[in-house]
């Protein structure tokens, strides 16, 4: 490679962390939305290099679906207390209790959905005027039209249409009173490109994301984990399978995959084989052809 | 596995086309090729195509994932699209061919290495094939290649590729492109494209994803005039750190080093470089685009918007700026409008002082008669700012030589300018 050349991780770092640093220069009340997942690990991953040897100058924060991975949960609580920064949980469970949403029923009933009265409420109560986000173009088509900077108005809406052109490395955070951005520092990278990331910086992540054998569920042509929220339905039985999951999400909703790869190394493998998009296994995108769309433009993630 | 991944490199690239060129089926077969597009993605698409009536499956559906691109059959705004091979990451800016063409084209290109043109070795270079090239050589993207497509339909006649090559180069002679390379190619059987074809043996150039994997592309960031803008204040505040102050910031010219005398714009104090951090520890050397931080040998009053040079390299300070510029809202400026104008990590106040002429982007021919500047137009202005701003010209440097205006009303994006 010639001397004064990046390779392309390496760009997408620099890239990434130029984003983080302009939220910060551009909003007064930021924060980074950590689900526990791979892409919001490396999105925090990068936010600490932004600033170091400055602490992350805003809170992590957490949409809590009460549905979750237990272990996402210590994993979260560790990684808070080791950047010695601030955790601002929002929890579904609060907001139906409290009557701001209804529980879906019947028998695909998750808590996806109302992810975004809990969320909108936060920012709402937080005043976050910009929350950064994981979300990837090569995801999902709805997200493939995303911008790095991207506008919400008063009621938290995506307008798709209707969104400022981006040039160069000029971004437009521009806003009213009430409004507020999304912001997505690794937009440009794809499946491949995070484990790489994960693997070549040696970022710790929640072992889920590593093949082990765990007991789960056959429904919809995926690997449902056991858990108190899944109920076995007619004609299911729960196995035990080497198991991994590639997204992780409420734990209703997420499948997994049958796998080996028990290393880093291994998932890299894996995933430059893999022939279905990591989203094939979440049933939240699968409710319709523009199921991402229409939970975007509520204010979804 | 091998490491080959952390030797790779990125490389950005434009496409403009409208449906019939072949841009989706040629875009189609290089992420196929490089097994790009997953199961699940074509089953949706093919289910698509044929709710739709289509007899062929329709790549396009891949990424003009909104509603209304899907049930109107266009694309709104540019698409961005990933594939990789073992040595290089690619990033597709696909913009469509008609609707609010400028715009988008414009926006896809200003971050592009390459342009990838497509012309129909049947029709020649078209309205389209000019557009596309004149706004490529306007956002001075490095490497343009000509993708002379249909070959099959021309029975790959060396002739007919010549005569394709020569009228580009006869137009092309207006333009300022330094790198324009042509490949015969058919997108739909695949010749050239991934795989050397049998059938055009007079052709001795390489296929078009061999160019797009080792096209020199070190050379397209300026290297030369160092220019550091400050991003934020890096203050730890932390016991280990008392005392630290670093400059966050990209570089966006030149090369760094620790030990170099620099100037700090526009206070004119000076200084010298006293360390170059990253969270991975210290550097020797840093360039474009690394977000790095700086650290100087004196404390000196320095905070966003300044810019960090070399003392015997500096830019313009300028309150009255010349610019190409593309207008990309539905509504055109107002006479004496205010806009916010952002300029690296600068903001100011600007308006359009003076409409020197417009550009008709099909023939390139100046128009100075009709100064009424419209959506999707693109106009030589000159702007006045309330405060000097530290510029190069975008053909110097495009990273301090670009612009963009933002309405004061609406908050929105409603034009975009590169400094002449």
């Amino acid at each position: 490679m010639a001397r004064y050349n990046l390779t392309h991780l390496k760009e997408l770092e620099a890239e990434s962390i130029f984003i983080i640093r302009e939220v910060f220069a551009q909003f007064e009340n930021p924060g980074i939305l950590f689900s526990g997942g791979k892409d919001s690990i490396v999105v925090t991953h990068l936010a600490r290099k932004a600033f170091w040897p400055a602490k992350i100058p805003f809170p992590l924060v957490h949409i809590d679906t009460g549905h979750n991975f237990p272990e996402t949960i210590d994993f979260r609580d560790n990684l808070v207390k080791e950047l010695g920064v601030n955790l601002v949980v929002a929890s579904v469970q609060k907001s139906i209790d409290a009557g701001r949403v209804r529980e879906e029923t019947g028998k695909n009933a998750s808590r996806n959905w109302l992810q975004i009265t809990t969320l909108l409420d936060s920012i709402e109560e937080n005043k976050f005027d910009a929350l950064m986000g994981g979300a990837r173009r090569d995801e999902e088509k709805a997200r493939a039209k995303e911008r790095f900077f991207s506008h919400r108005d008063e009621f938290g809406q995506w307008d798709p249409k209707n969104q400022r052109p981006e040039l160069w490395n000029l971004f437009n955070g521009k806003k009213n009173q009430g409004e507020h951005f999304r912001v997505f520092p690794i937009s440009n990278w794809t499946e491949m490109d995070v484990w790489q990331y994960i693997l070549s910086e040696n970022i710790d992540i929640p072992s889920l994301y590593i093949a082990h054998e765990r007991e789960v569920i056959r429904r919809d042509g995926t690997w449902l984990p056991k858990s108190e929220f899944t109920q076995l339905r007619e004609g299911e039985k729960i196995e035990k399978k080497k198991i991994r999951f590639r997204t992780l999400g409420d734990i209703t909703i997420t499948g997994g995959i049958e796998s080996d790869a028990d290393t880093l190394e291994k998932i890299v493998f894996e995933v430059s084989a893999l022939r279905q998009t990591e989203r094939g296994n979440r049933s939240d995108d699968k409710r319709s052809e523009t199921a991402m769309e229409d939970r975007k433009k509520e204010g979804y993630f | 596995m091998s490491d080959g991944y952390l030797d790779m490199e990125l490389l950005r690239f434009t496409t403009a086309g409208s449906v019939d060129d072949g841009k989706s089926t040629l875009i189609g077969r290089l992420l196929f090729d490089s097994k790009s597009i997953f199961e699940d993605q074509l089953l949706s698409v093919e289910n698509s195509s044929k709710k739709k009536g289509l007899g062929h499956v329709d790549l396009s559906l891949l990424t003009d994932g909104l509603k209304d691109e899907r049930e109107q059959g266009i694309t709104i705004d540019v698409a961005y699209r990933y594939f990789a091979t073992p040595k290089r990451k690619f990033i597709i800016a696909d913009t469509p061919g008609h609707i609010q063409y400028t715009r988008n084209m414009v926006t896809g290109a200003s971050t592009a290495n390459l342009a990838l043109i497509l012309v129909d070795a049947r029709k020649g270079v078209i309205e389209q094939t000019c557009r596309h090239s004149f706004i490529a050589s306007l956002l001075q993207i490095p490497h343009i290649i000509v993708c002379v497509n249909k070959m099959d339909l021309v029975d790959y006649s060396e002739e007919a590729y010549d005569k394709v090559v020569k009228q580009y180069e006869d137009f092309a002679a207006k333009l300022d492109v330094k790198d324009i390379r042509f490949i015969p190619i058919s997108a739909l059987h695949g010749d050239n494209v991934v795989n050397k074809s049998e059938k055009t043996p007079w052709f001795h150039g390489g296929t078009l994803l061999h160019e797009l994997e080792t096209i020199h592309i070190a050379s397209d960031e300026n290297h030369i005039d160092c220019r550091f803008p400050v991003q934020t204040v890096i203050r730890p505040h932390s016991d280990e750190y008392h005392d630290y102050r670093g400059y966050a910031g990209r570089v966006s010219g030149g090369i760094f080093k620790p030990g170099d005398a620099v100037t700090v714009l526009p206070s004119g104090l000076t200084s010298k470089i006293k360390s170059i951090d990253t969270a991975d520890g210290p550097i020797a050397e840093a360039f474009p685009p690394m977000s790095v931080t700086l650290t100087l040998e004196d404390d000196i009053d320095i905070s966003r918007g300044d810019m960090i040079v070399r003392d015997n390299n500096q830019p313009k300070a300028v309150q009255d700026i010349d610019v190409m510029l593309c207008w990309m809202n539905n509504k055109g400026p107002l006479p004496r409008a205010k806009y916010t104008l952002f300029h690296t990590s600068n903001e100011v106040k600007a308006i359009i002082k003076e409409v020197q002429y417009k550009v008709d982007i099909n023939t390139l021919h100046r128009m100075e008669e009709d100064k009424d500047i419209k959506s999707n137009e693109i106009a030589r202005v000159q702007l006045r700012t309330t405060k000097p701003l530290l510029v190069d010209s975008y053909r110097r440097n495009r990273n301090t030589g670009s612009i963009i205006l933002v309405d004061e009303a609406t908050n929105e994006t409603v034009a975009a300018g590169m400094i002449i």
